[in-house]
Parts: C-alpha cells; sequence; structure tokens
C-alpha cells in the first residue's frame, strides 16, 4: 500500500523540552492507524507536528510532498484535517457557521448535504450557538467540519475525552463509517486503547516520545504481556 | 419638548462618528487584543488626504471621498504589515506602545506636510435643516448620521454573510482553530486593520466640518471613542456603535439641561462615565464578561 503520510525521524520540542525524539511512522491511503500511549507519551505532539503546530525537524511526507516546514494553514490546504485536542469549536459561533469555517478552503458550494447524511441530526441544530452543544455534539460538530475540509488524512486528538462510553462507541461508528464510505484516512490518538484498537487497523504504541511499539491491531490486541505493559488493560 | 428632541438629534450624528471609530477599535482589539492608539491619528492623516484631494487637486467631494476610503483601506494594511506584523511574537504591550509610536509620527508628519494651522473643512452637505414638528433637523447631523450607518451596515453585512467575514469573525475567536482549517490569519488581520483605518477615515472626514481639520482634530474624538467602546464592551462591536451613539446623545443631553456643565466640559464628562463604567460594569453594556479556562 502507497504511504500517504511518511514521518522519517521526527524530532519536536516545546522550548527547552523535547517531546519527540525521532519518530518514523507512515499511514497508508484509506487506512485507520492509532497512536497509543501513557499521558505525555508524545502523542499530542506527533499530530502537531504533521499539523505544523509545533516546530518539528526531520521529514513530514504527505502524498509525496513534504511539509517539514510549512505552517499549519498550508498544511491543511495540502489535506490534512486536524481535530485538535479540545476540538478547537467556535463557541460563540453557530453551528452553521462552523460548518462552513470547515469549507472555508473548498471553492464552490460547500457539500453540506453529504455531511449531512453522516451527522442528520446537525440540520436541526444548525442556528445553535456550538458552545452549548454537548461533549459528544461538540465531537460530532468538529468530525463534520473536519469532513467538509474534504481531507486526504484525518487526525483526531482523543475523541473519546470526556464523553461517556456509549457516545464515544457512537464518536468511532462514524469514524469508521468515514473511512469505509468515504475512504478517508484516520490517525487517531487515543487514551482508550481497547475502542481505538477496536476501529484501527495497525497502532502504534509511544513512550517518552519514542516509538516503542508498532504492529498490526490484532497481533498488540492478542499479546498479553503488550496489554498489561503498555495499554493498561 | 421640541429642544428635547432636538438635542437627541444632533446627539445622534456626533454619536453615530464616536461609534464608527469606536467600531475601529473594537475590531482590531477583538482580533488581537491591543488597543490601537494611532487610530484617531490614522483617521486625521486620511482625513487630510482627502482635503489636499479636494484643494489642491481639485477633486469634489465625493470622488474624493471614496479614493480616501481606498487609501485609508491600504494604508491600513500597510501599517499592520510594516508596523504590527513584525511584533506578532512580543507582548501586547509591546505593540500597544508602537501604536503610541505611530500616533506620535502621525501627527508630526502630518504637521510637517499640511502646517498645524486650522484649515476649513468642505462638508458635502448643505447648511439648511428640515423642520418636522418644530423639531430643526439639520441636514448636516443627517448626512452625517446616514453616512456613518451605512459604512456600520456594509461592514456588519460583511461580517456576517461572507465567508472571508466569517474566517476573520472565527480567526479572532480561535486562531489556532481556524488556521487549521486553512485560514491565513496573519492576512486577515491586515485585512482588519484596512477596515478600521476605512472606518477611521469616515469618521475623520464626518468630523472634520464640524471641529476643523487640525493635526491634534481627532484627539478629543479618541477619548471619545475609547468612552463609547468601553461603554458597549470592547469586545462587542454592536456595543461600540451602540456605545457612541449613546454617549453622543447624553453628552448633548448633559450640556443642555445641566447649567455648570459648559460644552468645554463634555471631556472630562465622557471621561467620568469611562470611569463609572470600568467600576460597575467593566465588561460594558454588551460585552460578556471574559471568563478563561486555565
Amino acid at each position: 500500500m502507497a504511504a500517504l503520510l511518511e514521518l522519517n525521524d521526527v524530532s519536536a520540542r516545546y522550548g527547552q523540552v523535547a517531546a519527540l525524539h525521532g519518530i518514523s511512522l507512515t499511514v497508508g491511503e484509506g487506512e485507520v492507524v492509532a497512536l497509543l500511549g501513557a499521558n505525555g507519551a508524545g502523542k499530542t505532539t506527533t499530530l502537531r507536528a504533521v499539523s505544523g503546530t509545533v516546530r518539528r525537524s526531520g521529514e513530514v511526507i504527505l502524498g509525496g510532498k513534504r511539509l517539514t516546514r510549512s505552517g499549519p494553514e498550508a498544511v491543511a490546504r495540502n489535506g490534512v484535517a486536524h481535530v485538535p485536542e479540545g476540538r478547537g469549536i467556535f463557541t460563540q459561533l453557530s453551528v452553521w457557521e462552523n460548518l462552513r469555517m470547515g469549507a472555508y478552503m473548498r471553492r464552490g458550494r460547500p457539500d453540506f448535504k453529504t455531511v449531512l447524511d453522516y451527522f442528520p441530526w446537525l440540520d436541526a441544530r444548525r442556528n445553535q450557538q456550538a458552545g452549548t452543544l454537548s461533549g459528544g455534539e461538540q465531537q460530532m460538530l468538529a468530525l463534520a467540519r473536519a469532513f467538509l475540509q474534504r481531507p486526504k488524512l484525518l487526525m483526531l486528538d482523543e475523541p473519546s475525552l470526556g464523553l461517556a462510553p456509549l457516545v464515544t462507541r457512537e464518536v468511532f461508528r462514524v469514524v469508521t463509517d468515514l473511512n469505509e464510505k468515504e475512504g478517508l484516512a484516520v490517525l487517531v490518538v487515543e487514551q482508550n486503547a481497547a475502542i481505538a484498537l477496536g476501529v484501527a487497523r495497525r497502532a502504534y504504541v509511544l513512550e517518552t516520545g519514542s516509538i516503542a511499539l508498532a504492529g498490526s491491531a490484532d497481533e498488540l490486541r492478542s499479546n498479553d504481556a503488550i496489554r498489561t505493559a503498555y495499554l493498561g488493560y | 419638548m421640541a429642544q428635547f428632541l432636538q438635542t437627541v438629534v444632533s446627539g445622534l450624528a456626533l454619536g453615530s462618528i464616536y461609534g464608527s471609530l469606536a467600531l475601529a477599535l473594537v475590531l482590531i482589539y477583538k482580533a488581537t487584543e491591543v488597543i490601537n492608539f494611532a487610530q484617531g491619528e490614522m483617521a486625521m492623516f486620511t482625513t487630510y488626504i482627502s482635503w489636499a484631494l479636494i484643494t489642491h487637486h481639485g477633486m469634489s467631494y465625493w470622488p474624493a471621498f471614496f479614493v480616501t476610503l481606498l487609501i485609508a483601506f491600504a494604508g491600513g494594511i500597510g501599517l499592520q504589515t510594516v508596523v504590527v506584523r513584525p511584533l506578532a511574537r512580543a507582548s501586547v504591550l509591546t505593540v500597544v506602545m508602537a501604536t503610541i509610536a505611530l500616533l506620535v509620527i502621525l501627527n508630526g508628519a502630518a504637521a510637517w506636510i499640511w502646517s498645524p494651522q486650522l484649515q476649513f473643512y468642505p462638508s458635502p452637505f448643505p447648511t439648511s435643516s428640515w423642520v418636522i414638528g418644530g423639531v430643526h433637523i439639520s441636514k448636516q447631523d443627517a448626512g452625517t448620521f446616514g453616512v456613518v450607518a451605512a459604512c456600520v451596515v456594509v461592514l456588519a453585512l460583511f461580517f456576517r454573510f461572507t465567508k472571508l467575514g466569517l474566517a476573520m469573525r472565527a480567526g479572532a475567536l480561535n486562531p489556532a482553530a481556524a488556521r487549521l482549517m486553512g485560514v491565513r490569519t496573519s492576512l486577515l488581520l491586515a485585512l482588519g486593520w484596512g477596515f478600521a483605518a476605512v472606518l477611521g477615515a469616515v469618521s475623520g472626514m464626518m468630523v472634520a466640518p464640524t471641529f476643523f481639520l487640525t493635526p491634534n482634530m481627532m484627539q478629543a474624538v479618541l477619548i471619545y471613542a475609547f468612552a463609547a467602546a468601553v461603554l458597549g464592551g470592547l469586545e462587542s462591536p454592536v456595543g461600540a456603535v451602540t456605545g457612541g451613539v449613546l454617549l453622543g446623545v447624553m453628552l448633548n443631553l448633559i450640556t443642555q439641561y445641566v447649567t455648570f456643565v459648559t460644552p468645554d466640559l463634555q471631556l472630562p464628562v465622557a471621561l467620568g462615565i469611562l470611569l463609572v463604567v470600568l467600576l460597575i460594569r467593566p465588561s460594558g453594556l454588551l460585552g460578556r464578561a471574559v471568563v478563561r479556562r486555565v
């Protein structure tokens, strides 16, 4: 499978503090890949290194194009939708205005119809202020908005954070849908390894800024030693 | 009663001028949390440009008006690019200091280019007035109010209905998230300065026929605009305009009916209002208290 996203020896730091020590990973076209690991292992930083919201060195290549020197606007324009920690909803804008922002880079009329196929409830809430949605609804809105960017790669940072288990399952069901029906490649960061491995084909386990383990989701799930040592379930 | 209404009507005209300059302040404040102290001098400078176009280059009023708006727009973008953008990583205080430097420079430059002497500035409106039910409405006041209102409405429509306007609002609320949607926030900040400069130019050109043209013409107006912006809520564009109109009407009423307040005392009264608002309701009439999650 051709690699859509390729990280080669990528390091990143916040001021004096190094957060990533030369990690390498790939995400294939139409593939779902999970990034697992404990708090502070560098999962969020890895996503930020891709989207250009943290300074990085090494190589970030998307669809054959080097993005290592690109800022977040340029990375977005090259086809990466990053739903950041905290979801990045414009809380004071309406639901509909948030969706229009997702389509900001697109010419012509945004494809709201397809979005409403996946998120039918958004239609009735279009004029509601986005900040008044529940956490799960905000996560869905962030997904819908990211989908309107028509990205090649969708990056999700802890979509389950603060959500009830049922809602989390619903969020991941939509992610799976988008992957299967739209062929969208997904790189998802999760603390909840069980649910992430249920959706992802492959996974990387990060530990203190380096990749400790990589493998298919099935391998990682079936290996008891790995499960207890790294995944905590 | 007629006296009262008349006082209100002429207050509306001045108030709309304060409101448009206050709106200019709020546009920049919302996007960057910087109070642009040079806003008044930018307005003064562009008003001089329009004056030069009319008196030295033989343009008639309205063409000069619109050419000036274009120049102001370009100038605002230019100032942001040259003075403010290089300070993108500096603290807010540094940027505020830069705008104060800009204030001094523009003031000096205007005096140097056009001499500090008082100049007569033409008005596009006739000096006559309409009489409706015993209330004299001067065409000057009505015209001023109309021009400012038109500008504010056009700007509001832009922010409400265009993609670029939406992106500017989103960029002001959450710049990091907006950039992830592909918004080039630094360009939009420059655009914001352009709009603010246009609003300032409008307020300058509308105030100049009454106040006469001098390099210091806008300094009092800027203080009224501060008071208006704080009154309405520094975070709220609607509040800024409302605050300006309210302030204009209130000041007019106070000078009319409170005998010891002479027109000379309007400025201290405006500052008094500013102080009271800051003490009682710091977020302003229409602003919401900013709560930040830590």
